[in-house]
């Protein structure tokens, strides 16, 4: 890199809702800082979504710091709509775009940042970059090479994947969003499901998410859940962004073949595990026990959603001759902190942090799931976690400071 | 629940919990690798041993030698010497599925009064013997039946058994694929 080094005193990285809510947060604080974004604001809404997909959220919780969405307040983002918003935002944020960060490591006493623009110095660090990448699980190196592989980051529609059988693997709200329109596409559609999270739409008139706003559940602290490790790795809501419910009976109605988990793939051949029963029955339960905390909050008792149909499931299916010509998978996505070159990851890969604080001084992170409560998921969060982390690294500069 | 305090399952959860936070600190003292002998004794009839296995990063050992005889029923032309192979599958699988229950259920202070679990295994014969070769070796299906006497609600002992399947090695080994090699030395 022949560029000399700029300074400022914070580096935000990445120019997404939970980033620029940040720089929101700095520019209130009057703190000097720079955002570094990869591509163009709101890359990864630009980039890695479907074509068809809206906010599971509705219009009201879209509240950012500086910003109330206007219009239907029950209505749910289309992707588009969430790229303009975000864009909108960004009005007056200093956003350096086309800037890519390869590398964040610790200097004398602040931190290098290297970028495809030549390196920042900063005193401290915020890792806004988002949830970016798709890895397959082991499983799909056994994928006959005959059969194509999509992951969810990289659907955008049905018309991207050959005619004939379709296996999605994997049944949060990609799985089975991406499983019903492929579908509908005259593609049969095979939905492999593990563990995953039930919800309706709505209860008792009010949309899920209002109860869960109302009710206090979102604000559940990630310290005081009962296990943060499992909170922040569980399936998303199974969910789609608009008037209705979609799950597994809704699915099957409509003709999708669901079956276990994939649990490997032998000569061709998909072996599902036997344990979908389980896992149906489990996520009845916590449908019930959420509903339960619902009506605990507010007095009497719903109408409880009808349990999920036990479908007969084959285990073996021989994918070529079933007619499955494609895989989409939709088994999870995960942050990439690869070009972290500090000693801030566990033995899985996983950045150590408490609440966005991250295990080195300076570091912090933020836009992740039950990041520093329940809502720290949704973009509603960010308002909440950036003040916050604001506060904490204004505390950590006058410490360096003085 | 206000059982919490009292209920007692017989299960150390606190030395469980213990395991399973060291374990999740350094991730190799949770390699375990358990091993069993198999005699041939005369026709279908062998003995099979249990004794040591590898776990916590060094060599461990029963406080005593299990042994298992099995053989096939007189149906079998067999003498009947132990159970067939197959059930010792069904006993496996109800004692992993048991000693869950029991464990899940004094972390969540629930008080167990009896367990008892039903396993049954529909298998189609004609796969072993070679009758047919669209008829496969192993179970058509496994079917468990518990009845459970506790102080809890339905829902709570209904979640009791859904989370010890959740957990249960054997019922994973049982449902999703395991890869087995057969060396000779």
């Amino acid at each position: 890199m022949s560029q000399p080094a700029r300074t400022t005193t914070v580096v935000v990285i990445g120019a997404g809702h939970s980033g620029l809510a940040m720089s929101r947060r700095l520019t209130e604080r009057a703190i000097d800082h720079v955002v570094l974004e990869r591509g163009q604001v709101a890359h990864s809404w630009r980039t890695q979504r479907w074509d068809s997909l809206r906010l599971l959220t509705p219009n009201w919780m879209t509240r950012l710091p500086g910003h109330q969405h206007e219009g239907d307040p029950d209505g749910y983002l289309a992707v588009g709509e969430v790229v303009d918003l975000i864009q909108g935002y960004a009005d007056g944020a200093p956003v350096q775009t086309d800037t890519t960060v390869t590398a964040v490591r610790p200097s004398l006493d602040d931190f290098v940042v290297e970028t495809s623009q030549g390196p920042w110095h900063a005193q401290a660090v915020v890792i806004a970059a988002g949830i970016t990448t798709a890895p397959l699980p082991a499983v799909a190196q056994a994928l006959p090479e005959a059969i194509e592989s999509v992951t969810s980051l990289d659907y955008r529609n049905p018309t991207q994947l050959p005619e004939g059988g379709v296996l999605v693997v994997g049944a949060a709200a990609s799985g089975i969003q991406l499983a019903e329109e492929i579908h509908r596409s005259g593609r049969p559609v095979t939905l492999a499901t593990g563990e995953h999270v039930r919800v309706p739409r709505r209860y008792r008139d009010r949309d899920i998410l209002w109860w869960l706003d109302a009710s206090g559940v979102l604000d559940h602290r990630w310290d005081q859940v009962d296990d943060v490790v499992r909170a922040r790795n569980l399936p998303s809501f199974q969910l789609v962004g608009g008037d209705r419910t979609l799950d597994l009976n809704v699915l099957q109605a409509q003709g999708i073949q669901v079956v276990g988990k994939l649990g490997g793939i032998r000569d061709g051949i998909a072996q599902f595990s036997g344990s979908l029963t389980n896992v149906l029955t489990m996520a009845d339960l916590k449908l019930n026990r959420l509903l339960t905390t619902i009506d605990d909050f507010a007095g009497g008792r719903g109408e409880r959603p009808e349990p999920t149909v036990v479908p007969r499931a084959p285990l073996l299916v021989d994918l070529r001759r079933a007619g499955i010509r494609s895989v989409v998978w939709a088994t999870g996505i995960k942050p990439d902190f690869s070009w972290l070159e500090l000693p801030v990851l566990d033995h899985k890969g996983a950045l150590r942090h408490e609440g966005g604080v991250v295990d080195w001084p300076g570091l912090y992170v933020t836009g992740l799931p039950v990041l520093r409560r329940r809502r720290s998921t949704f973009i509603d969060g960010a308002a909440a976690d950036t003040a916050d982390l604001a506060d904490h690294l204004v505390a950590h500069l006058g410490r360096v400071s003085v | 629940m206000t059982e919490t305090a009292t209920a007692d399952n017989g299960v150390n959860v606190e030395a469980l919990l213990g395991a399973r936070g060291a374990i999740t600190e350094t991730p190799d003292l949770a390699q375990f690798t358990w091993r069993a002998t198999n005699t041939w004794r005369k026709g279908t009839h062998s003995l099979g041993e249990v004794e040591n296995f590898f776990g916590l990063g060094a060599e461990q050992t029963h406080t005593k030698r299990f042994t298992f005889e099995g053989d096939h029923p007189l149906q079998f032309a067999a003498e009947d010497n132990g159970a067939t192979p197959v059930e010792v599958v069904l006993v496996a699988l109800g004692g992993c599925l048991t000693a869950g229950v029991a464990a899940v259920a004094q972390q969540r202070g629930i008080q167990l009064n009896s367990v008892k679990a039903t396993i049954e295994g529909d298998h189609d014969i004609r796969g072993i013997l070679g009758a047919d070769p669209e008829v496969r070796n192993g179970f058509n299906e496994i079917r468990v039946n518990y009845d459970i006497d506790a102080d809890a609600s339905p829902e709570d002992i209904q979640a009791l058994v859904a989370q010890s399947q959740k957990r249960s090695a054997v019922f994973d080994a049982l449902t999703n694929p395991t890869a087995v090699t057969v060396t000779i030395n």
